[in-house]
């Protein structure tokens, strides 16, 4: 019962945080190679506080990034929501998971999220990426063990706060 | 590891199933996917929107625009006096262009006159900052710090020193969201000035190149033809500059030439733009061709 009391504002911080680094602007080098941190974050936060976190405010986030990033409305909303779902439907077995098996999974979720984003393009009628949607996919896979050991320090911090308050 | 939090041992508690929370969600997503692109009838919810996202894009620009405050206060004396001098050299040689410039004017609206055709009024400009927002980073767009608050409206043709550098896509009440004309989904209509033959300039996705698909075998254009402007389709005013033609190539048995242009104006290291109203009203809400 103790999260109940933990703070969520820091997490929707750090989602707000991670959704406004997708639109940092970038040399034109480098912008294929930029790592998909919105859904990273969204995976996280889905898989660790599961209760707080889900398919709805992954939704959230992820109109905020289509506002951000002049896309149609509801495309980052629904592929963000999907990812959110089978985050939350598997949390608790990919939670166990050893470190390279969870970096496989999000892999393979941040895989079929720009499966999706891809399919969603084609659909409306917009021009293909190309491959820098799929090398974005790559980044992302590869950054995984440090971004997680970063929110892991963020989340123990707010647990242990929470638990001198209790 | 002692993983057996509180939180999913509760999850049966939900008053709602997450997957029944998670379809109804994405069906409002699917919803919000088929208006936008279909309609315009999510054009406000999307201004309220980005009104309120607003924020965080002036907090991503903000470190830039430090940078660029400090560039110009930090500047010494001699620094300054240098680009006084410099501007003021600009300056005189384009007055001397503008003397010119005025009794040609003039001169152009007499004949119009004789020939009683409308007479080219000069258009209202406003100026306008590029943010440094990425937007999607796969398209060839642009935020700028003005928006309908300043009379910015979708259509707005944009340009700078150089040229033409796009058309306003969205406007938002305090930004405004702009599509270069090198987006693989903008196409100009141009004329050679040369020899004032009419074609379309289409975007290539590359920053520093256009493409010219519609022009015939027999179309007299080579390389160094300039590209401007040519007012139709209502949404550029005719006469500004949109490239230089670089290289004209035919296939065998192709009914169209390949020729490739350069932008005029320098698309990918510009920082302010030029809004322009054009003297004869333009349909305000066309949008994009």
């Amino acid at each position: 019962m103790s999260r109940r009391s933990a703070p969520a504002w820091p997490v929707w911080l750090v989602l707000l945080g991670a959704a406004a680094l997708m639109s940092l602007p970038l040399p034109a080098a480098l912008a294929p190679f930029r790592p998909p941190w919105a859904s990273m974050a969204v995976i996280y936060w889905v898989m660790m506080w599961p209760r707080r976190f889900g398919p709805g405010s992954a939704w959230l986030i992820g109109l905020l990034l289509d506002v951000l990033q002049g896309d149609i409305l509801g495309q980052h909303a629904f592929s963000l929501c999907i990812l959110g779902y089978l985050t939350l439907r598997f949390h608790l077995q990919i939670r166990i998971f050893p470190l390279w098996q969870l970096t496989a999974t999000v892999f393979a979720l941040l895989a079929l999220e720009a499966f999706l984003l891809f399919w969603i393009d084609g659909m409306a009628g917009n021009p293909p990426v190309g491959i820098a949607r799929w090398s974005q996919v790559l980044v992302g896979g590869l950054l995984w063990p440090p971004v997680m050991a970063l929110l892991d320090r963020i989340r123990e911090r707010l647990e242990q706060r929470d638990r001198a308050f209790a | 590891m002692a993983l057996n939090t509180p939180d999913s041992e509760q999850r049966g508690f939900r008053e709602t199933s997450p997957g029944l929370r998670a379809a109804v969600f994405c069906l409002i997503a699917v919803l919000l996917m088929v208006t936008d692109s279909r309609s315009q009838l999510l054009l406000d919810l999307r201004r309220v929107l980005a009104a309120s996202a607003y924020p965080l894009q002036l907090l991503l620009d903000s470190p830039v625009a430090a940078g660029r405050w400090l560039a110009e206060n930090l500047a010494t004396r001699g620094q300054l006096l240098d680009e006084n001098e410099a501007l003021q050299r600009r300056l005189l040689e384009q007055a001397g262009r503008l003397q010119r410039m005025a009794s040609l004017e003039q001169e152009n609206a007499r004949l119009r006159a004789l020939l009683e055709s409308t007479a080219k009024v000069s258009d209202r400009v406003l100026i306008a900052e590029i943010m440094a927002v990425d937007m999607n980073p796969f398209r060839q767009r642009i935020v700028i710090n003005k928006g309908s608050r300043d009379g910015v409206f979708v259509g707005q043709a944009l340009i700078d020193a150089d040229g033409v550098v796009g058309q306003v896509t969205r406007d938002q009440v305090f930004s405004a969201e702009a599509l270069l004309i090198t987006d693989v989904e903008h196409a100009v209509p141009v004329e050679l000035l040369r020899t004032r033959q009419r074609t379309i300039a289409v975007g290539t996705g590359q920053v520093d190149r256009l493409s010219l698909p519609f022009l015939p075998r027999n179309a007299d254009v080579q390389p160094g033809d300039l590209l401007v402007t040519s007012g139709l389709g209502g949404s550029f005013p005719p006469g500004y500059p949109v490239g230089t033609v670089t290289e004209v190539s035919s296939g065998p048995g192709e009914p169209f030439l390949t020729v490739s242009a350069q932008p005029a104006a320098k698309l990918d290291r510009i920082r302010e733009v030029l809004l322009i109203w054009p003297g004869q009203a333009t349909a305000a809400g066309e949008r994009g061709p």
